[in-house]
C-alpha cells in the first residue's frame, strides 16, 4: 500500500500533566476530503496545531510523505505544502484583503507584482473578489473565514488543515461555502478539516476520525461513524446511545 | 497608506538640497543637520517598529556603537574618518544582529522587547562609562583635521549635505522594503505573527533581518554625530536621550511611512527650539515637551501628522464635490 | 574566599536593601499582574515620591517614617488618576501605546524634576541615619532594619487587601478573566486605576524608607526601576511574593558583587542577571511558565 500523505504514530501531548492528546494515530490519504470531529475539548484544535508545527508533541511521530517532519517549525512545513488555517480567523488587522491573500502568494513568489496577482485570482475563487480594497477588519465572520480560506490557499498547499472554516455562519453561508470547498478538493488538495456542522461533514467528508478525551475513538465512512454507538456517547454521555435506540432510531 | 514614489523622494530630497543655498545662517543649518540626524536615527526605529511593530526602547545601544566604533578606529587606530564611519555601521549592525538573535529567539516580543532593547543600551552605557577603551568617563575627542578626507569640513553645508545624502538613502531603503517581498512578510509579521508563520514566513529571520538594517541606519546616525560634533562619551552615546528621540520622530512623524521620521524630527525639533527662545536653556524642559507631544499623539493622533494630513486630505475630498455643487447650485 | 566576618553582614546588608527593592517591585508586579503592561513610569514616579519625602522635611519638617502616612494617600491618588485619566484613556486598549505612554510619562516626570530642581543630589541628614543595631553577627544600619520590618507590615496588608476586601476580589477576579469580570459588573476601568493607586502607593512607602539613608536627584528612579525589572522578571510577572523573594535575593546578589567586583560593576551583575533571566526563563525563576 502506498504511504498516506499524512500518518502520525501514537502522538501524545501533555499541558502541565494534562494529556490533551492521547496516543492518535491515524493516516490522511492524498486527495481526499477527511473529517476530524469529536466533543469540545476533544484535543482536535491541539492536533492541528501540533501537525502545522505550532505545538511540538510530546510523544510519537508525525510523516509528511513518509519523511519525518515531527517538530519541524510552521514556515517549513508550510514550505512543505502543510498548511492551516485558524478556527478564530487571524487576518492581518491593518492590511487590505488583497495584501492579507498576497502574504500567502508570496510563499512560491518573490516579485510583489505576481503575488498580488496571484492573491487577485484566488480572492474570486472563494468569493472574496469583491472585496479586494476592503481593510480585512471591516469584513464580517463569514468574510473572515473566506479569508482565511483564501490566504492558506494562495500559498499554495498540497494539504489543506480547515479548522472549523463553517462554525458562526449561517445556514446559507455554510450551503455557499461548501461547493468552495468541494471544488479545492476536485483541483487535487487534500483537505483535512476540523467541524461541528455535521450536515457539512457528511455532504463533504469522505473519510472521518472520531476524537474524544484526546484519543481516536472511531474512524470509517461519515454515515457508519455517526450511527457508531461509541461516538454517540462521547458526544452525549454514558448511556446516550441506549436511550437513543429505545426512543427509536438515533439522528445526530 | 499610499507609498512613497521614487518621484516623492527626488523631490523632497532636492528641496531639503537647495537649502544651504538660500542661506548660509549657521544657526539654520545646525538646526537643519541635527534635525536630520534624528530623522535618520529615526528612520532606523521605523524600520524595526514601524514596519515590523517591534517597539525598541533602546536603540542607544546602535547608535553608540557606531559612534563609538568610528571615534576608537580613528583616535586609537589612526584608521581613516571615512573608513571608520563605514566601519562604524557594520558595527552596529552587528549589535543589532546579535542583540536580535537573542532577543527574538528566546521569543521576546511587546514588553518585554522594549524592556530587554533598554537593558542591553544600559548594559552598554555602563560599560562605556567604565571601559578605558571609550575613554571612561572623560570621553573620546577626534583631533581636529579639518579636511574633506578627514571627515571634517570648514563649513556647516557639507555636513549638511551628507547628512541628507544619507537620509535619502535610507528613503531608498525604505521603499525597496516597501516594494519587496520582505517588506511584506515584516508587515504580515507586525499584524500578526501566528498567521504570518502559517503562511510559510519565517518570523524570526524577518525580524533578524529588519533588526540589522534598523540597527545599521541608526548606527549611521551614531557614526556621523561623532564626526559632526568630534566628541562621544557614555551619556551621549548610549543614553536613554536617544532611545527616546529615536522613536519619538516616527510616531510623531507617522509610523511605518517613508517621511514619518523626517517630519516628526523637524517637528520636534522646532518643538524643542521654541521651547529654548521662550524659557532660556533650561535643562529638562525640552524633553518634558517631547514627552507631552509623545501622550497627544499617542491618543489624538495615533497614525502621526502623515495620518492627520492624509484624513485631511480625504476630508477634502469628500468635501469638494459638495462645494462644486453648491457653487454650480 | 572571603571571611564569615565580612560575608555574613554582607548577605544581612543584601537583605536588607533587597526588602525595599522588593516593595518596589511589588508596586510593579501588582501592576503587571492585573493590568497586563509594563508601567514603564514606576522609576520617575519612584523619583518623584522620594522628591515629596524629601521635601516634607526639608520645607515642613516632617519624618520621612510620618510623612509615609500622607505621601501614601497622596501618591495612591496620583497613581488612581494617571491611569484612569492619562494612560487608560490615551492608550486605545493598544499594547504597543500603553508601552509608549508610561515611556513618556516617565520622561515627563523625570524631566520636570530636573527642570524645576536642577540636577544636584541632595541628602537629608537625619540623626538616626548613623544609629546601628548590634545583631551578634553583625551592625545593622538601624534605618535599613526599620524598612525591613515596614517593607513585610505592607506586604502583609496587600496581602489582606487581596484576599479579603471587595475591592481586592474584585482585583484579584480581573487580573485573572478581565472580560468575565466586566460581564460580571465589575468597574474594569477602576479596578485598573485601583491597582495603578496601589503600586504607585507603594512607591511612596518605598520613597519614604529610603530618603533616611540615600540621595535624591532626578534619575535616581532608573536605578531602581531596572533592578525592580529584574526582580519582577525573575520572581515571575505578577506574582506577589516573587517580587518579595526576588528583592531579597537581588540586593544579595548585588550586596556580593558590590564586595567582589566594586560599585559601579556590581550594578551590571544586575543588568546582566536581568537579561539573562529574560532570555532564558521570561516567565521568572519562581513564577509559573506561560
Amino acid at each position: 500500500m502506498a504511504e498516506p500523505l499524512l500518518r502520525l504514530e501514537r502522538v501524545c501531548k501533555r499541558f502541565d500533566g494534562l494529556l490533551a492528546v492521547d496516543n492518535a494515530s491515524f493516516a490522511v490519504e492524498a486527495g481526499r476530503i477527511t473529517a476530524l470531529i469529536g466533543p469540545n475539548g476533544a484535543g482536535k484544535t491541539t492536533l492541528f496545531s501540533i501537525i502545522s508545527g505550532f505545538l511540538t508533541p510530546s510523544e510519537g511521530h508525525i510523516f509528511h510523505g513518509g519523511a519525518e517532519i515531527t517538530g519541524m517549525p510552521p514556515h517549513l512545513l508550510a514550505r512543505r505544502g502543510i498548511v492551516r488555517t485558524f478556527q478564530v480567523a487571524q487576518p492581518f488587522a491593518g492590511l487590505s484583503v488583497h495584501e492579507n491573500i498576497a502574504i500567502g502568494a508570496h510563499l512560491s513568489r518573490r516579485a510583489r507584482a505576481d503575488a498580488l496577482a496571484a492573491a487577485a485570482e484566488v480572492a474570486s475563487a472563494v468569493g472574496l473578489g469583491d472585496l479586494l480594497g476592503r481593510p480585512a477588519a471591516s469584513l464580517t465572520v463569514a468574510g473572515r473565514k473566506r479569508l482565511e480560506l483564501a490566504r492558506a490557499l494562495a500559498a499554495g498547499p498540497e494539504l489543506l488543515l480547515l479548522d472549523e472554516v463553517l462554525a458562526g455562519l449561517n445556514p446559507s453561508e455554510v450551503a455557499a461555502m461548501v461547493p468552495i470547498i468541494r471544488a479545492l478538493a476536485e483541483r487535487g488538495i487534500t483537505i483535512l478539516m476540523i467541524e461541528h456542522v455535521m450536515q457539512a461533514v457528511m455532504r463533504l467528508a469522505e473519510h472521518v476520525f472520531v476524537l474524544a478525551q484526546g484519543r481516536i475513538i472511531a474512524e470509517g465512512a461519515p454515515q457508519a461513524v455517526v450511527d457508531d454507538a461509541v461516538v454517540i456517547e462521547a458526544y452525549l454521555g454514558h448511556g446516550a446511545a441506549a436511550r437513543l435506540s429505545a426512543a427509536g432510531g438515533a439522528h445526530v | 497608506m499610499k507609498q512613497a514614489s521614487l518621484a516623492h523622494i527626488a523631490v523632497v530630497v532636492a528641496v531639503l538640497a537647495a537649502v544651504p543655498l538660500l542661506t548660509a545662517s549657521n544657526v539654520v543649518l545646525n538646526f537643519l543637520v541635527v534635525a536630520l540626524l534624528i530623522a535618520l536615527v529615526g528612520q532606523g526605529w521605523n524600520v524595526l517598529g514601524g514596519y515590523g511593530g517591534q517597539y525598541s526602547f533602546g536603540h542607544a545601544a546602535f547608535f553608540g556603537t557606531g559612534a563609538y566604533v568610528s571615534a576608537i578606529l580613528q583616535t586609537r587606530y589612526g584608521v581613516n574618518a571615512w573608513a571608520a564611519f563605514a566601519l562604524g555601521i557594520a558595527g552596529g549592525a552587528l549589535v543589532g544582529a546579535l542583540i536580535g538573535a537573542l532577543t527574538f529567539r528566546s521569543g521576546l516580543k511587546g514588553s518585554y522587547f522594549a524592556l530587554v532593547t533598554l537593558a542591553f543600551a544600559e548594559v552598554l552605557r555602563i560599560l562605556a562609562s567604565v571601559a578605558p577603551i571609550t575613554g571612561a568617563g572623560v570621553g573620546i575627542l577626534i583631533t581636529l583635521d579639518l579636511r574633506p578626507q578627514a571627515f571634517q569640513f570648514q563649513s556647516r553645508a557639507p555636513f549638511y549635505w551628507i547628512i541628507l545624502a544619507l537620509l535619502a538613502v535610507s528613503f531608498l531603503i525604505v521603499r525597496l522594503i516597501e516594494q519587496s517581498r520582505f517588506g511584506a512578510w515584516l508587515v504580515a509579521v507586525r499584524e500578526n505573527e501566528e498567521a504570518a508563520k502559517a503562511v510559510g514566513v519565517n518570523t524570526q529571520r524577518v525580524k533578524l533581518a529588519a533588526m540589522t538594517i534598523s540597527a545599521a541606519i541608526t548606527a549611521a546616525g551614531g557614526a556621523f554625530y561623532a564626526q559632526y560634533f568630534l566628541f562621544v562619551d557614555s551619556g551621549i552615546a548610549y543614553g536613554p536621550w536617544i532611545s527616546i528621540e529615536a522613536l519619538l520622530a516616527p510616531i510623531v512623524g507617522g509610523i511605518g511611512t517613508t517621511f514619518g521620521p523626517l517630519l516628526g524630527a523637524l517637528v520636534v525639533k522646532m518643538l524643542g527650539e521654541l521651547t529654548k527662545l521662550v524659557t532660556g536653556d533650561a535643562p529638562g524642559l525640552d524633553l518634558v515637551i517631547y514627552g507631552g507631544v509623545l501622550i497627544l499623539i499617542v491618543a489624538f493622533a495615533p497614525r502621526g501628522i502623515a495620518g492627520l494630513i492624509a484624513d485631511l486630505r480625504l476630508r477634502f475630498a469628500r468635501a469638494r464635490p459638495r462645494l462644486r455643487e453648491r457653487a454650480h447650485g | 574566599m572571603l571571611s564569615p566576618i565580612i560575608l555574613v553582614p554582607a548577605v544581612l546588608n543584601g537583605l536588607l536593601t533587597g526588602a525595599v527593592y522588593g516593595l518596589v517591585a511589588l508596586g510593579l508586579t501588582l501592576i503587571y499582574g492585573v493590568l497586563h503592561i509594563i508601567n514603564f513610569a514606576h522609576g520617575a514616579l519612584l523619583t518623584a515620591a522620594m522628591f515629596a519625602a524629601f521635601f516634607a522635611h526639608r520645607l515642613l519638617g516632617l519624618d520621612p517614617y510620618l510623612a509615609a502616612l500622607g505621601l501614601t494617600p497622596l501618591f495612591f491618588a496620583l497613581g488612581y488618576g494617571l491611569q484612569r485619566f492619562v494612560i487608560g484613556p490615551a492608550a486605545h486598549g493598544e499594547d504597543r501605546n500603553i508601552l509608549l505612554v508610561t515611556l513618556a510619562l516617565a520622561v515627563v516626570i523625570e524631566n520636570a524634576l530636573l527642570y524645576v530642581f536642577g540636577a544636584d543630589t541632595r541628602t537629608l541628614n537625619l540623626a538616626y541615619a548613623f544609629d546601628v543595631v548590634d545583631v551578634g553577627v553583625a551592625f545593622l544600619a538601624l534605618p535599613r532594619v526599620i524598612g525591613f520590618g515596614v517593607v513585610l507590615a505592607v506586604a502583609l496588608v496587600l496581602w489582606l487587601i487581596l484576599a479579603l476586601t471587595d475591592t481586592g476580589k474584585a482585583i484579584r477576579a480581573v487580573a485573572k478573566e478581565k472580560l468575565g469580570a466586566e460581564l460580571s459588573g465589575i468597574d474594569v476601568a477602576h479596578v485598573y486605576a485601583v491597582t495603578f493607586g496601589l503600586g504607585t502607593a507603594c512607591l511612596a512607602i518605598a520613597a519614604c524608607l529610603l530618603i533616611p539613608t540615600y540621595y535624591v536627584n532626578p534619575h535616581i528612579g532608573n536605578a531602581f526601576v531596572l533592578v525592580a525589572f529584574t526582580i519582577v522578571v525573575l520572581g515571575g510577572m505578577g506574582s506577589v511574593t516573587g517580587a518579595l523573594i526576588g528583592g531579597l535575593f537581588v540586593g544579595v546578589v548585588e550586596s556580593l558583587c558590590g564586595l567582589y567586583l566594586g560599585e559601579s560593576l556590581g550594578q551590571i551583575g544586575i543588568f546582566i542577571m536581568f537579561i539573562l533571566v529574560l532570555l532564558l526563563r521570561p516567565s521568572g525563576l519562581f513564577g509559573e511558565r506561560a
